[in-house]
């Protein structure tokens, strides 16, 4: 898909992301919409998979780790094709399919159950070995919040990947500087991340996390390397696209009220 | 009335920062949501802000602990005793370190975060640790005076709270005894025990049990370990049947313990109301309390398949 197109599904994400959120009167939209630009390039442009055919052995798969980022994941499949939009709206509601967190089996598409952080790296991991074991060619995605990478069993991962020589594995940090309490770097510095990374031998690449282009050529960058696992650590903006919500730590796990809401439709509609 | 017991852990988060030079509060960026942001904007020199990372707060809270300070942590039910359960065994309960696990968001009524969020095993995994107190407040009041005596007691500790509002069903300002259940209604025909918000539930079977001429015993089990055995044996000596009931799993909770306790001093029939050895799901609190069947209506059911069974033995 072209990159005028990938932008406006990414608005398309958002606009959902909004929508659903509202509709269940909860759910995380901060990271939801940091996300979203990279999520539409994973999905339209970089990865290779088939929405009629959820488990097709040579897929390649995205592992959601900051789980409470559901939203962004749900409409995405929902606009690749994985089930139908308008389930969309029921998002959180009892009976739905689509549960607060990510849940395995349970959602055509979603790759394992997330929500508790810091743990999904090392089931990235885990599915990047089966992948050498299998001498399959796919590769793996796995979308860390940045608060997150407080978590140490991120770091036995990151240990391990290089270890195994996960050349499969991709880790994508959504680098949006903020968490529930506030600026990572207040409550529990995370920098310098990309001296971090390189210090567990990975390859490193930083990017604008919202200049489809660049993600794109971010991307394309990971096949540079030869071995190793790589992490792209993408500058976000927390709440992007939605002025008032934009690197504002309230909107973590905030829905709009009613004039909010107006606004963030008028101001999303306009992009798309 | 109701009250979010979380918001009353905040204010007595709030005394103890103006009282007890000892006290410090670890958050793992969750302190909004548990209310130890309370303690932070009164005393932020005793405030320490770990970051995402429960494991590392344990052992952080029993390197304070055994450096003399009164310890509490907190985060949600699931994170706060699953996340770092070993880390609680070694570095807490095994050398008695002083230091309080205070959990919100317990239970399924967290409501639409769904499973992942959903604190249903908390008790049982706490429970089994040696040397670990635990307590389940009934409501806001004793969520207050319970956090006080969690101050004043030494030794490890676990208590878990709500996320939403619950009926206040105890007395304001009442000192918490650790260890102590209380008689909250007398009666003859059942014994139902509660604990959390499933108290005030168990009280309102009790009523519609006492329209169908049925007297209800009720107990508030706030503290499930150490349990006080001598008021439930009291208690069930005269009534000679039970239902416990819990927002947790049936297995290992409330229920469980007073199984454990019971089998072996009184032969009586015993229902547990609890999940089911099930995970919850998203959706509204008042609609998985329905769901998973932690209803008024379900205790009544459970309390007179308890008395059939005590009258003429196993058959309905
Ligand atoms: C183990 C664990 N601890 C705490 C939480 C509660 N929690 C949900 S989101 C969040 C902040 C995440 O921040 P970040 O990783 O930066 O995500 P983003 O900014 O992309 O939303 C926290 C602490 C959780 N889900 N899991
Ligand atoms: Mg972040």
């Amino acid at each position: 898909m072209d990159v005028e197109k990938i932008q406006r599904i990414a608005n398309i994400l958002r606009l959902h992301v909004i929508e659903m959120t509202v509709a269940a009167s909860s759910g995380h939209p901060g990271g939801s919409l940091s996300a979203a630009d990279i999520v539409a390039v994973l999905y339209f442009r970089v990865m290779r998979h088939d929405c009629k055919n959820p488990v097709w052995a040579d897929r390649d798969r995205f592992i959601l780790s900051k789980g409470h980022a559901a939203p962004v994941l749900y409409a995405a499949l929902a606009e690749a094709g994985y089930f139908p939009v308008d389930d969309l709206k029921t998002l959180r509601q009892l009976g739905s399919n689509l549960q607060g967190h990510p849940v395995y089996k349970k959602i055509p598409g979603v790759e394992a159950s997330t929500g508790s952080l810091g743990q999904g790296l090392s089931i990235a991991c885990g599915i990047a070995l089966a992948g050498k074991i299998d001498t399959k060619n796919y590769k793996v995605y796995c979308m860390l919040g940045d608060g997150e990478l407080q978590s140490g069993q991120n770091w036995e991962a990151a240990m391990l990947a290089s270890n195994y020589n996960l050349n499969n594995l991709v880790a994508i940090v959504d680098r949006n500087r903020l968490q529930i309490c506030g600026d990572t770097e207040e409550i529990m510095a995370i920098d310098p991340l990309p001296e971090k990374w390189l210090s567990f031998g990975w390859n490193v690449i930083e990017s604008d996390g919202h200049n489809i282009n660049k993600i794109i050529a971010a991307f394309e960058n990971v096949k540079t390397f030869r071995t190793g696992p790589t992490v792209i650590i993408f500058n976000t903006v927390k709440g992007k696209g939605v002025s008032f919500m934009e690197n504002n730590a309230e909107f973590h796990g905030k829905v709009c009220n009613k004039d909010e809401y107006a606004r963030a439709l008028t101001e999303l509609k306009r992009l798309i | 009335m109701k009250l979010a017991q979380r918001n009353y852990y905040g204010k007595a988060l709030t005394e103890l920062a103006k009282t007890r030079r000892d006290v410090v509060v670890l958050d793992a960026d969750i302190a909004k949501s548990t209310k130890t942001s309370e303690f932070q904007k009164i005393a932020p020199d005793r405030f320490i802000e770990v970051g995402i990372a429960e494991q590392n707060m344990i052992g952080v809270a029993s390197g304070l602990a055994i450096s003399g300070k009164t310890v509490f942590v907190s985060t949600f039910a699931v994170f706060a005793t699953g996340r770092c359960w070993e880390q609680i065994r070694l570095a807490v309960a095994y050398p008695k370190n002083n230091v309080k696990i205070v959990s919100t968001h317990a239970g399924i009524s967290v409501g639409e975060d769904g499973a992942s969020h959903q604190g249903l095993e908390d008790i049982s995994i706490m429970r089994s640790i040696p040397n670990m107190v635990v307590i389940s407040p009934a409501d806001a009041y004793e969520a207050y005076s319970a956090t006080l005596a969690l101050a004043e007691y030494k030794g490890p500790c676990y208590m878990r709270l709500g996320r939403g509002v619950f009926p206040i069903v105890t007395e304001e300002g009442v000192k918490f005894n650790i260890g102590k259940a209380k008689v909250l209604r007398e009666g003859k025909d059942i014994t139902l025990i509660g604990t959390g918000q499933l108290v005030s539930t168990c009280l309102d079977a009790a009523d519609v049990l006492k329209a169908r001429g049925i007297n209800a015993e009720v107990i508030n089990v706030s503290t499930i370990k150490p349990l006080d055995t001598k008021c439930i044996k009291d208690s069930v000596s005269k009534t000679r049947c039970v239902v416990t009931a819990e927002e947790h799993s049936i297995i290992g909770g409330l229920g469980s313990a007073v199984a454990e306790f019971l089998l072996g001093e009184l032969f009586v029939p015993l229902i547990r109301i609890g999940t089911n050895d099930t995970f919850g799901e998203s959706g509204r609190a008042e609609d998985l309390m329905k769901k998973y069947g932690l209803t008024i209506e379900n205790i009544v059911k459970a309390a007179e398949i308890s008395i059939f069974k005590k009258n003429y033995g196993e058959a309905k």
